[in-house]
């Protein structure tokens, strides 16, 4: 009887073409998510065939299925626990005798076994020719040749899946012989036999073969299903250390050996041997672009080709998608209550802070759609070993890993990247102390949205020095980010595990138009899901800060005195204009709504025609109205406009009046005001601290609350520098370099802080990536103001002194050695 | 003698390995046992890391860990 349901599991070494074989079997039906307790991915799919659904997973690529990384523990788990009904190991046909290790050990495993020879191509085009039967033969298993990028074999592939996975479950298989280790085998499985707690729960062979590698996890698998398991581990720890003594060899290292041996035996015996070994096309390639002085080069270009690609032009993108967002926007405008003259209706600016704070993020989908699409161009060609190659030596001196380097430039080496993709590319460093060291340090590096604040604060204070200043604070993240993931490697992730570097150089492949596209689709839909829900909620909690308590009844009615004399002093201008009698009161209102609408219109149509549209469009709409807003050379009512304009801008006064109030009184300026002691070491008053609370949710808030604290609006036309400068007159370039360090070091955003929690796999983490920047970026504003002060030193002086340190720093830091894993 | 000291182009058997647990075991995992003929292709652009072939497969590793592979030239 057929089951209802069969499951498939993809295993193999990486660079197989697993996951062409993977997309080939489920098309566009795939789901990632990650295992439980561990950041590794788990992509599932399914297809259909003669009415019963076949999933398929695709686990991760493994050399080998030892207890050492979380990918080979993920694989063996499953194969071992899930019980899929067949295991398709994908094996390279042009490098048979090294994938056959693999296969070896998933034989010994006692699951239905299918062979995927992919690559049939490439084994030909090498000449080396492969007998399949002998081959299935030897192995005890189906083998099945495929070309997979070409669509060659799927046919048969999944023939042979449905066939194997109909058929009884005992096949049974060739083992490897480990010689003078069989005995002992043979013993340790006759205890495990006697002892086990569910007959047949586990593969005793294996377990054995496992128990005599030391490895950790088959030891608790014994512990944990086997009676009397001390004895038996006993047992095993005897036999391991006799076996060293007596064949001079340490036991896990023999089974490897075996397997090699037994591998090579197979290969040699249904390969027909090839004539010559000429270097690879790869390696020819390599030669210039791991060459000492071309491949820093190339790999400069390549980073400048990712940035310009996405961030330049992913920027420029977004021309076109931020109208469809204003669209969301004006469309929450007409659905909400209509603003009163002074009094905004609650719900309404709150469902508008709530559109803004969700369309700031998706507006930057156009750009990380690019991006991701170009790392998957990137991972797909074999380029990323080659730039983990170059750099390892730069980086790993501060504890991080050849790997780090791309996360890092997607961080923003230099000017303008985001720590969300910087993060989420974190994941393919497979040494766990540099990992987190570079996901910690990753939102250090400047990221797009500091930028605006940098440019704020260098027009204003550092007006003469524009380009020196621009280059420091560019190059300063890096020069800090160096020796801080050296202190973190030394301090807190001391004690985390790290892994050997030694990694495959793969051959160089094209990457697939689907592969790239569906990965990046996919990429773009893990970022929208994980991260706008979380931001959605947080927007609530800022909005709710901002906005409470609100303002007295007394001072409202202040507000409300100032209305009424505005309102009637406009009355009292526009007297003797017959035709403006009507405007009374709600008729008043009306007006000032059409007037912003009128402007909203006019501003975003372009070109001659789309003005005198909207001129069409509003002279239809109200005719007394459009008189009045568009008197043209009418005099009468050019009077009434300019009374009218005047009373627009008292309004508008008034409604920033009202705005810096509430925040002024709001519980987050209550905060503000609580910490000035502290920051006040720092140069900050409690106005900025409102400002970079509020940059939380994201680090472009931290211009636009500042542009509302210091709207002082006497003149209405003053840029925010003119306005910031005026409103902090004590505020000197010292203050606004500490303000730039402090901006530097900042905290995560809340997307980023999510990608954090995902990628690091543990809360704790992201309560550290929190709270540490914070207190980093307080000292060293704290720093560079009290001590630039203290030593009498401009803001231009301290920047000099400040890059020195940090450049030293970053040397000596460099000097120092991280403890050293194996001996 | 050990990879580590050798240069680029240099060929060699490896002899014997004497790291053990997790670099031990990755070593292995990736081909490089006793027996196999390695040649050391070239150093990268700062000198560390090193990338070896082994019957037309390419490794990358660092020279600490080349430390524990025993080799005899060619």
């Amino acid at each position: 009887m057929k089951p209802e349901k069969t499951l498939v599991a993809l295993a193999g070494q990486p660079n197989c073409g697993k996951s062409t074989v993977f997309n080939a079997l489920t098309g566009a039906s795939q789901h990632v998510a990650n295992y439980p307790g561990v950041t590794v991915e788990k992509m599932t799919g399914s297809y259909r065939r003669d009415g019963t659904k076949v999933e398929v997973v695709d686990l991760p690529g493994t050399y080998s299925l030892t207890s050492y990384s979380p990918e080979e523990r993920v694989s063996r788990d499953f194969v071992l626990h899930e019980n899929p009904s067949v295991v398709v190991n994908v094996v390279d046909a042009s490098n048979l005798k090294r994938h056959l290790y693999l296969t070896f050990q998933l034989l010994e495993m006692q699951v239905p076994l299918i062979i995927d020879l992919n690559m049939m191509d490439v084994a030909e085009r090498r000449g080396i020719a492969i007998d399949t039967r002998e081959l299935g033969r030897l192995l005890g298993a189906a083998v099945v040749p495929t070309t997979m990028k070409a669509g060659r074999g799927k046919e048969e592939l999944l023939e042979e899946i449905n066939r194997i996975s109909a058929s009884d479950r005992n096949q049974t298989t060739v083992q490897v012989d480990y010689g003078p280790m069989e005995p002992l085998l043979r013993e340790i499985q006759d205890r495990l036999s006697a002892t086990a707690k569910v007959p047949g729960e586990y593969p005793l062979r294996w377990l054995a073969v496992k128990l005599m590698e030391g490895d950790s996890e088959a030891r608790t698998l014994v512990e944990r299903s086997f009676s009397n398991p001390e004895e038996c581990l006993d047992l095993v720890d005897k036999m391991r250390t006799a076996f060293e003594s007596g064949e001079g060899e340490m036991p896990e290292r023999h089974i490897a050996f075996h397997r090699y041996r037994a591998a090579d035996t197979i290969s040699r015996s249904c390969i027909k041997p090839k004539e010559g070994t000429e270097s690879p096309l790869s390696d020819k390639v390599d030669r210039f672009v791991c060459n000492r002085f071309l491949g820093p080069a190339i790999l400069v270009g390549v980073i400048y080709l990712l940035y310009y690609l996405s961030i330049v032009q992913g920027y420029n993108l977004t021309n076109y998608t931020w109208p469809l967002l204003a669209k969301i926007r004006g469309l929450t405008e007409a659905i909400t209550p209509s603003p009163g003259f002074i009094e905004i209706p609650l719900i309404r600016s709150f469902a508008l802070w709530f559109v803004d704070s969700i369309n700031a993020l998706l507006n930057y989908i156009p750009i990380f759609f690019i991006l991701f699409g170009l790392i998957a161009i990137l991972e797909d060609s074999g380029y990323m070993p080659r730039m983990a190659f170059m750099l390892d030596r730069l980086f790993s001196r501060f504890g991080l890993h050849g790997q780090s380097t791309l996360p890092m430039v997607l961080g923003g080496i230099y000017v303008g990247g985001c720590a969300v993709p910087g993060v989420m590319a974190c994941k393919g460093i497979p040494d766990e102390r540099s990992r987190l060291a570079t996901i910690l340090i990753i939102p250090m590096l400047n990221c797009l949205a500091k930028v605006p604040l940098y440019i704020l604060l260098i027009n204003i204070y550092f007006a003469g020095q524009k380009g020196l200043a621009m280059f420091f604070i560019s190059t300063i993240s890096l020069l800090l980010v160096l020796p801080v993931a050296k202190l973190l490697t030394l301090t807190v992730l001391k004690k985390k595990p790290t892994a050997p570097f030694i990694m495959e150089m793969p051959p160089y492949h094209i990457p697939t138009i689907r592969g790239v596209l569906g990965r990046a689709v996919e990429r773009v839909w893990l970022f929208v899901r994980k991260i706008i829900t979380i931001v959605a909620a947080v927007a609530v909690v800022i909005f709710v800060l901002l906005q409470f308590p609100g303002l007295s009844n007394e001072r409202m009615a202040l507000y409300n005195d100032k209305k009424e004399a505005a309102i009637s002093s406009f009355y009292k201008k526009i007297a003797e204009v017959p035709f403006a009698q009507d405007l009374q009161g709600e008729r008043l209102m009306a007006l000032v709504l059409y007037w912003d609408e009128y402007k909203n219109a006019k501003m975003t149509a372009r070109g001659k025609e789309a003005v005198e549209a909207v001129n069409a469009e509003f002279e239809k709409k109200d005719p007394a109205f459009f008189r009045m807003v568009n008197p043209g050379k009418d005099k009468t009512a050019k009077k009434v406009n300019r009374a009218f304009k005047g009373l627009i801008k008292e309004r508008q006064q008034l409604l920033r009046e009202i705005k810096k109030e509430k925040i002024d009184a709001s519980f987050l300026g209550r905060i503000g005001r609580a910490v000035e002691p502290v920051t006040r070491w720092a140069g900050f008053s409690w106005r900025v601290n409102v400002a970079l609370l509020s940059a939380f949710a994201a680090k472009e808030s931290s211009v636009a609350t500042l542009g509302a604290l210091y709207d002082q609006g006497e003149t209405g036309n003053q840029s925010l520098e003119q306005r910031m400068a005026e409103g902090e007159a004590g505020f000197t370039p010292l203050h606004a370099l500490a303000l730039m360090l402090f901006m530097v070091l900042y905290p995560p955003c809340i997307a980023t802080t999510i990608m954090v929690k995902v990628q690091s796999g543990s809360f704790k983490w992201m309560i550290f990536s929190m709270f540490y920047p914070m207190a980093l970026g307080l000292a060293v504003a704290m720093a560079v103001f009290t001590g630039g002060k203290a030593l009498g030193l401009t803001g231009f002086q301290a920047m000099f002194a400040f890059y020195g340190l940090a450049l030293t720093a970053t040397i000596g830091m460099g000097l120092i050695k991280n403890r050293e894993d194996f001996s | 003698m050990t990879l580590d000291e050798l240069g680029p182009g240099s060929t060699c058997r490896i002899k014997r390995l004497s790291a053990r647990d997790k670099l031990g075991q990755r070593l292995l995992d990736m081909g490089v046992y006793p027996g196999t003929q390695l040649k050391v292709i070239r150093n990268a652009p700062f000198e560390d890391p090193m990338e070896v072939s082994m019957e037309g497969f390419f490794v990358s590793l660092r020279h600490e860990e080349a430390r524990f592979v025993e080799v005899e030239l060619r």
